[in-house]
C-alpha cells in the first residue's frame, strides 16, 4: 500500500511542477498566451459541470442541480461569496431532507 | 493613498473570509475521505500521507476508491495521475502571477489545486499591483492545507461519526462555491464559449469514459479557441 501512496504522491506533485517549469518566454506567444488563459476556465467549468450532473459514470439530475440553479440566480443579484454557497447548500439540503430530491 | 490603503483592508478581510469558507467546506469532504481511507484498509499514516503529500482531492479520492473496488496499486497510482493533470494546467498559469523564486515556489507547487487556482484567478490580476491574486491564492492554500489534513485525521481515527455530507448538501456548495469564483472570469464571448464547450464536452463524455477524463477532454476547448483566436490578436 506505501507503494501506491508515495508513488501516486510523487508523480501528482510532479504534474504540479510540470506547469510551473515551462519557461516564461514560451508562455509569451500571444496564441499560446491566450490558451494557458482559457485552460482554467474550461477545467473549472467542466469540473462544476461534472459535480453538478455526474456521478461517478452517470449522468443524473438530482437536488445538485436546482442548487446551483439557484446559486447563479443569486450570483446574477451580486451575492457576496458565502451566501452564495449557504444558498446551494440549503436548497440541496432542503430538498432532500423533505424528500423531494435524491 | 489614504483610501487605497483603506481599500486594500476591506479587499484583504474578504479575500480571507473566502479563503476560510472555502477551507470549512472542504474539510467537512476531508473527513469523509480519512474514513474512506481507514475503512479501505490503508493505515491512519498512509491516510495522513496522502492528504500531506499528495494534497489534490480528486486524485485521493480516485487512488482510494480504486484500491477499495480491488483494482490494482498500479492502476490506482494511475488514476490518480490522472485526475491530477489539470494542476499542470493551473501551475502554468498561477505561476507567472505568483512571482516567486526559489524554495517558496516548491510549496506554492504543493498548493496549486482547484480552489487555490479558481481564489487567485476570481480576482482581478492587475488589482494593488497584483497583490490581491496572490493574497487569495497563499489564503486559500493555507486555509485548505490545514483544515484538510486536519479533517483527514479526524475522520481517519473516527471513521465517519458526522454523517453523510450530502444531507447537508455538501455536494452542491463545493459545486458552487466553485462556480462562484469562476463566475467573475467568465466576461467575454471567448469566455462564455470556453465555460459552457468546456462543460458541455466533460458531460457529453462523462458515461463513455472513465473519470478524470471528461474534465481534461473540456481543456481541447480552451486549446483550441486560444490558439484561434490568439493567433488573430497578434
Amino acid at each position: 500500500m506505501w507503494f501506491a501512496v508515495l508513488a501516486g504522491a510523487a508523480g501528482c506533485y510532479a504534474l504540479k511542477y510540470l506547469g510551473s517549469a515551462i519557461p516564461g518566454h514560451v508562455l509569451e506567444k500571444p496564441s499560446v498566451k491566450q490558451v494557458v488563459v482559457l485552460l482554467p476556465i474550461a477545467l473549472l467549468s467542466a469540473l462544476v459541470a461534472v459535480q453538478t450532473m455526474a456521478t461517478s459514470q452517470e449522468l443524473v439530475v438530482d437536488a445538485r442541480l436546482p442548487a446551483l440553479a439557484a446559486a447563479t440566480l443569486a450570483l446574477r443579484f451580486k451575492s457576496p461569496f458565502i451566501i452564495v454557497v449557504l444558498i446551494a447548500a440549503a436548497t440541496a439540503a432542503g430538498l432532500r431532507y423533505f424528500g423531494l430530491a435524491t | 493613498m489614504e483610501s487605497t490603503a483603506t481599500n486594500w483592508l476591506t479587499v484583504r478581510k474578504e479575500i480571507v473570509g473566502k479563503a476560510i469558507s472555502i477551507g470549512v467546506a472542504v474539510a467537512m469532504y476531508g473527513v469523509s475521505f480519512g474514513a474512506l481511507g481507514t475503512t479501505t484498509g490503508l493505515t491512519i499514516p498512509q491516510t495522513m500521507a496522502l492528504s500531506l503529500l499528495m494534497f489534490t482531492g480528486a486524485s485521493q479520492f480516485t487512488l482510494v476508491s480504486t484500491l477499495a473496488s480491488g483494482g490494482t496499486a498500479l492502476t490506482a497510482v494511475t488514476a490518480s495521475w490522472l485526475m491530477g493533470t489539470r494542476n499542470a494546467a493551473y501551475s502554468m498559469r498561477m505561476t507567472p502571477i505568483l512571482k516567486i523564486k526559489g524554495p517558496g515556489r516548491l510549496v506554492a507547487v504543493q498548493l496549486t489545486i482547484d480552489e487555490t487556482t479558481a481564489m487567485g484567478l476570481a480576482q482581478d490580476e492587475t488589482a494593488f499591483e497584483g497583490r490581491a491574486s496572490r493574497l487569495a491564492f497563499w489564503a486559500t492554500g493555507l486555509s485548505v492545507y490545514l483544515l484538510w489534513n486536519l479533517a483527514t485525521f479526524i475522520g481517519a481515527i473516527s471513521v465517519s461519526a458526522i454523517g453523510d455530507p450530502k444531507a447537508f448538501g455538501l455536494d452542491a456548495a463545493i459545486a458552487a462555491g466553485l462556480f462562484a469564483l469562476v463566475w467573475p472570469q467568465i466576461k467575454s464571448r471567448i469566455e462564455v464559449s470556453v465555460a459552457l464547450g468546456g462543460a458541455l464536452i466533460a458531460l457529453a463524455l462523462t458515461p463513455f469514459v472513465s473519470p478524470g477524463v471528461p474534465v481534461l477532454a473540456a481543456a481541447l476547448v480552451a486549446v483550441i479557441l486560444g490558439w484561434v483566436t490568439g493567433r488573430r490578436l497578434s
